[in-house]
């Protein structure tokens, strides 16, 4: 190409500095999750300590798990604010079959519970990826809907008196690791793996950047489009499951505002609302955050209203950075 | 520039006094450059009160660039630009407005949900005590000025409600609202149908009487020839000739249009002119709206060229084949075998490729790497049970990354660091990823600069040497002419010829076209 070589190449920038402003740009979210951590080890000697760490993660597992979902979804540009409802839905159908009864089963309240999530956010798939409606819109009815199914299911009353079989999921402890953990730890192993080393997950970046030419290249967006709800669903129905096994009785009023968390996990970890960019190691950084942020201020005695208005300045500031970021490039 | 001399010779004095009398804009010499790279040379425009003046040129002569300086989009590097006698620079479009001057570009940009009178004088609504509006006047004004325009639409109606022609109407309302004496039409009638055009034009002619200069840039000659007065003719960035329409032919325009001493450049290669079994087949290809009972045959080592204006139908018919969109008649083969319609996916699996028109709308995923984007198509063959290979798929990019010779510091890079040229290449890069047997391009040159074009052009000479099919779209008459083989020339939605590139001339095609 002897007609390229008179081009004078474009001022390289010390490679250095660039280095660690890219270190910092992808993992900035990690950096402030050690800063917080160590203000908080400082100011309170009780947070750096292993029992405290364990209530800390067993606090995050729920969370830690819708926003798994909840990263698929944002992923390909969508939203899922049922998951929520999908959670009391699903624990309370879960409940359902192990009350301390003759005809109880473990296995079948697990997929009934998993079953009822899956299912819909399957509808809720349906919805977005066929009909092409906005999926702030769908999954705000789901909200509505699958609250409401839940309070008619049993007539607005708590499921309690589950087997303890059952609570094992919520409650139980291997090699001093709490169940929900471990579950958190798997789901996050498993999806991290769909996300970055499989052809789905290359699709769910692909559509949520651009869906047009994901089509052109093949991508059967719909399909994947649908599946990011089912998913989101499914692990809702997981979290539901969870949160009944650890608080011994399934209630109707469960996971009331839940999809907030998740989405600022999501939103925090550096997920772009507009789809296309994130990670779901981000993700788990923003729910331990999450986590940490309401613990800490437990600790340190920060009133329950206080610790909301920090919360809610920590997702706006996250995603602060996150803009100034990238208007650097 | 023969045509104003004879002119200018007899009558000089008394054209001069006139010409100053009621020139509206008057640039000479205006000249900006990209990266060192001259867009606009030599600019000239002389436009007088009650004139439609028509910018003519092909794509590439620098018309856009030039409009964007008049509107102060853009700032000149070298010229001089007169607005009525005074020497201006704007350094942005509210400054152009203010001196009167008026842009309808094809994409307009109403606000939908307002009404009619509300989109006329947004940001400029008669109020009370300053912050309450003054509807009943703002309606009032609205409906005064459209019937003194005598545009019959209704100053309450939603903007939404409206066809693309209204749209239009209301945009000259609204220059006119602005005391727009010189109004900027870019290829106003792209998208709309013939009647809507009428409206449009008496529109033209009547704002024209009322002592608006109009700049009418279309590439549709017809519609020059019945409604402007004056032209002048762009090429390769710089001024060929101007003067009177009444003085000039059809053929005279697109000669100059085109530049005589322009040779065509005929395909080295030889594909093979004996009747070789069709690789890709079209058989009476129809779409309501797009196009109509289309058929081609492209034959193995074959570029088939697909020239057309915009709104032809040339870009939908490449979708349908390709199944992004579903035909409501006609059937496609593809080494024989019928392609079900509608699934780009199994399109790509049986051979197919599609490179987009617009990388950045709908080519490239630009929020990811350049080795997401080359290795999106062809996922399917690196893995193996939905989980990639990441070594076939690393291979597989950086073969392509060299053969496409993309200029990148790793194939890990995002995509939107990369030039124009290099983005259009991972657009090829992915398509040939999948190793097809028929590439359909869709101005797979549009932006990108002359090497970066070579390099595309020698890339499909290659792919045809191997037996590859070509089926290329192409606003540019050059480049169908220099790429093709033979040409298939769109009209309304259908192929009024297929000729044979060698004998073909820009002039031929222009004609068939337009």
């Amino acid at each position: 190409m002897p007609n390229t070589v008179s081009i004078p190449p474009a001022a390289a920038p010390n490679p250095w500095a660039q280095r660690a402003r890219h270190l910092l740009a992808d993992y900035g979210i990690f950096v402030a999750f050690i800063a917080l951590c160590s203000v908080l080890a400082v100011a309170e000697e009780s947070f750096m300590t292993w029992g405290n760490w364990v209530n800390v993660l067993r606090q995050t597992s729920i969370n830690g798990i819708l926003a798994i979902g909840m990263t698929c979804v944002i992923l390909t540009r969508g939203i899922d604010l049922s998951v929520g409802s999908l959670l009391a839905v699903s624990g309370i159908v879960a409940a359902s079959f192990v009350t301390s009864g003759a005809s109880n089963s473990l296995p079948l309240a697990v997929l009934a519970g998993l079953g009822v999530g899956l299912g819909l956010g399957m509808v809720n798939g349906l919805l977005v990826a066929r009909l092409g409606l906005p999926s702030f819109v769908v999954t705000l009815g789901m909200l509505s809907v699958a609250r409401g199914l839940t309070f008619i299911f049993n007539d607005g009353m708590p499921i309690a008196n589950l087997t303890p079989a059952f609570r094992t999921i919520g409650q139980g402890v291997v090699l001093g690791v709490p169940v929900p953990v471990l579950i958190l730890a798997a789901t996050f192993l498993l999806f991290w793996f769909i996300l970055n080393y499989t052809t789905f997950g290359r699709y769910v970046y692909a559509v949520g950047g651009n869906e047009k030419s994901a089509r052109t290249s093949g991508v059967k967006t719909g399909w994947i489009t649908f599946s990011v709800y089912a998913i989101s669903g499914l692990l809702a129905g997981l979290a539901g499951i969870i949160l009944a096994a650890r608080t011994t009785s399934a209630l109707p009023q469960a996971g009331v505002a839940y999809e907030l968390d998740a989405i600022a996990a999501v939103v925090i970890g550096g997920t772009s609302l507009s789809g296309g960019v994130g990670s779901l190691t981000g993700t788990l950084i923003g729910a331990l955050i999450i986590g940490v942020i309401n613990n800490g201020l437990d600790l340190l005695g920060v009133s329950s209203y206080f610790q909301q208005v920090i919360k809610g300045v920590i997702i706006v500031a996250a995603v602060l950075l996150d803009v100034s970021r990238k208007k650097q490039g | 520039m023969h045509v104003i001399d004879k002119a200018g010779a007899t009558n000089t004095a008394t054209a001069e006094a006139a010409v100053s009398a009621a020139c509206l804009i008057s640039a000479q010499g205006v000249a900006k450059s990209f990266n060192g790279v001259p867009a606009l040379r030599n600019g000239c425009l002389t436009l007088q009160s009650g004139s439609v003046h028509a910018l003519c040129g092909g794509n590439g002569a620098g018309k856009s660039t030039f409009l964007n300086i008049l509107m102060g989009i853009l700032r000149r590097d070298a010229g001089a630009v007169q607005v009525r006698g005074a020497e201006v620079d704007f350094s942005s479009p509210a400054e152009a407005l203010a001196a009167g001057i008026s842009i309808i570009t094809q994409e307009l940009s109403p606000l939908p949900g307002m009404t009619v009178a509300e989109n006329i004088f947004l940001g400029r609504e008669p109020r009370h005590a300053g912050f309450v509006v003054d509807f009943k006047k703002l309606y009032q004004n609205a409906g005064e000025l459209l019937q003194q325009l005598q545009f019959e639409i209704d100053p309450r109606a939603p903007m939404h409600r409206l066809s693309l022609a209204q749209t239009q109407l209301v945009e000259i309302a609204k220059a006119f609202s602005h005391h727009s004496q010189v109004v900027i039409m870019d290829e106003p009638t792209s998208a709309i149908g013939e009647r809507e055009a009428d409206i449009l034009f008496a529109a033209i002619r009547r704002i024209a009487v009322r002592g608006t200069g109009v700049i009418y840039v279309s590439h549709r000659l017809s519609e020059i020839f019945s409604i402007a007065d004056h032209y002048t003719v762009l090429r390769d960035g710089g001024f060929v000739e101007n003067g009177r329409i009444a003085d000039i032919d059809r053929r005279h325009l697109v000669r100059q249009i085109v530049g005589r001493e322009l040779q065509i450049v005929g395909r080295t290669t030889s594909a093979c002119t004996a009747p070789a079994p069709a690789l890709l087949s079209v058989k009476a290809l129809s779409r309501t709206g797009e196009f109509d009972g289309v058929s081609l045959d492209v034959a193995p080592g074959e570029v088939l060229g697909i020239y057309g204006l915009m709104g032809s139908g040339r870009s939908e018919f490449l979708n349908c084949i390709y199944g992004l969109t579903s035909p409501d008649a006609g059937e496609v083969r593809l080494s024989g075998e019928v392609l079900p319609t509608g699934q780009p996916g199994v399109s790509i699996r049986s051979g197919l490729s599609l490179v987009t028109e617009d990388r950045k709308a709908s080519g490239l995923v630009l929020t990811s790497s350049v080795a997401m984007n080359i290795s999106l198509s062809a996922l399917p063959s690196l893995s193996r049970a939905g989980v990639i290979e990441r070594r076939k798929e690393r291979s597989l990019v950086q073969g392509l990354v060299e053969r496409m010779r993309i200029k990148l510091a790793t194939p890990q890079m995002a995509v939107a660091g990369l030039s124009g040229g290099n983005q259009q290449k991972v657009v090829l890069a992915r398509c040939m990823a999948t190793t097809p047997l028929c590439l359909l391009c869709d101005e797979p040159t549009r932006g990108i600069d002359e090497g970066a074009k070579r390099e595309v052009y020698a890339l499909l000479n290659a792919f045809t040497d191997n037996g590859g099919a070509v089926l290329l779209v192409s606003s540019e008459a050059p480049e169908v002419l220099e790429v093709s083989d033979r040409i298939a020339v769109f009209k309304k939605g259908s192929v009024v010829a297929i000729v044979d590139a060698r004998s073909a001339t820009q002039e031929e095609l222009l004609h068939l076209a337009s």
